[in-house]
């Protein structure tokens, strides 16, 4: 078994969505948090093919389309300052700031790194000893805990020259927001695989108790979607609300424990800032006392800037579920991966670029 | 972002894994998945295994899509 053909059969994949036809009556809307599963529904024609019965809605989880402008801007700043290394997953280079991006800043001689993996920046770090390093930290809880890896390691190396823009975000107190919102009528979650990896099933479940919206881990091949919508549809049709886990090759309920507890030590909740969304409480991760001082805000005085969007970008509508890339008057004109305007067309895994590459009505 | 895919794990080394993905041959780390064997296949995100992937959770998800399959055709 290779974890991959076995899961995107299509004859499997057709008794799925046949079963799906059968069991549901009147159309019900279904979020996914991760743009994993975005891409997947979208290429699949997973969306196309159940439109008429189910309304499949991309939340906010792309972690770099959720990046605020304003942290943007601070991480090209510091791309800017004299001995200093930058250096970021490639996903980041292209978003736009409000007046450059990383990609326009590399250009223009700033010395800025794509990694592949944390340890890329702290190897960076150890060879390059009269520069600071500084790592862009994004990403969900299936990130975290390869960055708090990094950074105990670079305490453990005693390394003084490298540090941290902790951008980290958590996933369940984002969906806890949009449901607060009450914008979005929803009648389940596609919950993420990969986030849950690492917590579990646990975290969600005051979505199902507080909220009574059931709630399905699912995994990224397309008969683990459809297999989750019919999970989905199966709690609505016998009125239950529960976290269950379609995924269960790749998450056990109480997730990654040496993850977790790494994720403890190094890092702590804060406030975060959401593109599209505002501040979240609770939202964010920084740097526990122990390893403070690999934040790049203690080290060095960087001013932050104020949030922008593009007047006619709806970035911030999508990703909170109530807009279309489709909707947008930019999208597939004058915004296009090649020359992006707001964030979701620049990720692979964000809605808009999603839609570009795969939609079919949507160009 | 939080791609991760199935890879095989060909060889440990202390917290180190060498393992093999489309005829190549890539270093990883293994510090999350303590008790990973040769042989095993992992989640691998990032440069790190995240888990070992369950064989036979995903024989039975396979099962039960079978059993679908057969009731509804």
């Amino acid at each position: 078994m290779r974890f991959l053909d076995e899961f995107r059969d299509s004859r499997l994949a057709q008794a799925l969505a046949d079963k799906i036809q059968t069991l549901n009556s009147k159309k019900l809307n279904f979020m996914e948090v991760c743009g994993t599963h975005t891409v997947t529904i979208i290429k699949s024609g997973i969306k196309e093919l159940l439109k008429d019965k189910i309304n499949l809605i991309s939340g906010p989880g792309c972690p770099v389309c959720v990046t605020s402008t304003q942290d943007v801007d601070k991480a090209i700043s510091i791309a800017k300052m004299d001995g200093v290394i930058l250096a970021t997953f490639g996903d980041m280079l292209k978003v736009p700031g409000r007046l450059s991006s990383l990609e326009k800043e590399r250009a223009k001689g700033s010395d800025i790194r794509v990694i592949y993996s944390s340890l890329d920046a702290v190897d960076i770090a150890r060879k390059n000893p009269h520069k600071k390093v500084i790592l862009l930290a994004i990403g969900f809880e299936t990130t975290a805990p390869t960055i708090a890896f990094s950074v105990s390691l670079a305490l453990r190396m005693q390394l003084s020259n490298f540090f941290i823009l902790c951008l980290h975000k958590l996933i369940p107190p984002a969906m806890k927001a949009l449901l607060d919102m009450g914008e979005v009528n929803l009648h389940g979650f596609i919950c993420p695989g990969h986030v849950s990896t690492i917590i579990g099933s646990n975290p969600y479940r005051f979505i199902t108790q507080d909220y009574r919206i059931p709630c399905v881990i699912t995994g990224f091949e397309p008969t683990d979607v459809l297999q989750a919508i019919l999970m989905l549809l199966s709690q609505e049709k016998d009125g239950e609300s529960q976290v269950m886990i379609q995924y269960k090759r790749g998450v056990s309920e109480e997730g990654n424990p040496v993850a977790l507890d790494l994720m403890d030590e190094v890092f702590e909740r804060c406030d975060a800032n959401w593109r599209g969304i505002g501040i979240i409480p609770g939202s964010g991760l920084g740097l526990t006392h122990k390893y403070k001082k690999f934040d790049v805000d203690d080290f060095f005085d960087i001013l932050e800037g104020e949030d922008y969007e593009h007047p006619d970008c709806i970035c911030g509508q999508i990703l909170r579920g109530i807009k279309e890339p489709s909707d947008c008057k930019l999208f597939g004109r004058s915004c296009h991966p090649d020359h992006p305007i707001g964030p979701c067309m620049v990720s692979l895994e964000g809605s808009c670029a999603a839609y570009y590459y795969y939609g079919r009505k949507e160009r | 972002m939080c791609v991760a895919i199935p890879v095989k794990i060909v060889e440990i080394k202390g917290s180190r894994g060498l393992i093999e993905f489309g005829g190549l041959n890539k270093e990883i780390e293994l510090y999350l998945t303590p008790h990973v064997s040769v042989g095993d296949y992992v989640l691998l995100h990032a440069g790190f295994a995240i888990k070992r992937i369950d064989e036979d959770e995903a024989k039975e998800t396979l099962r039960l899509l079978e059993e679908i399959s057969e009731i509804s055709g």
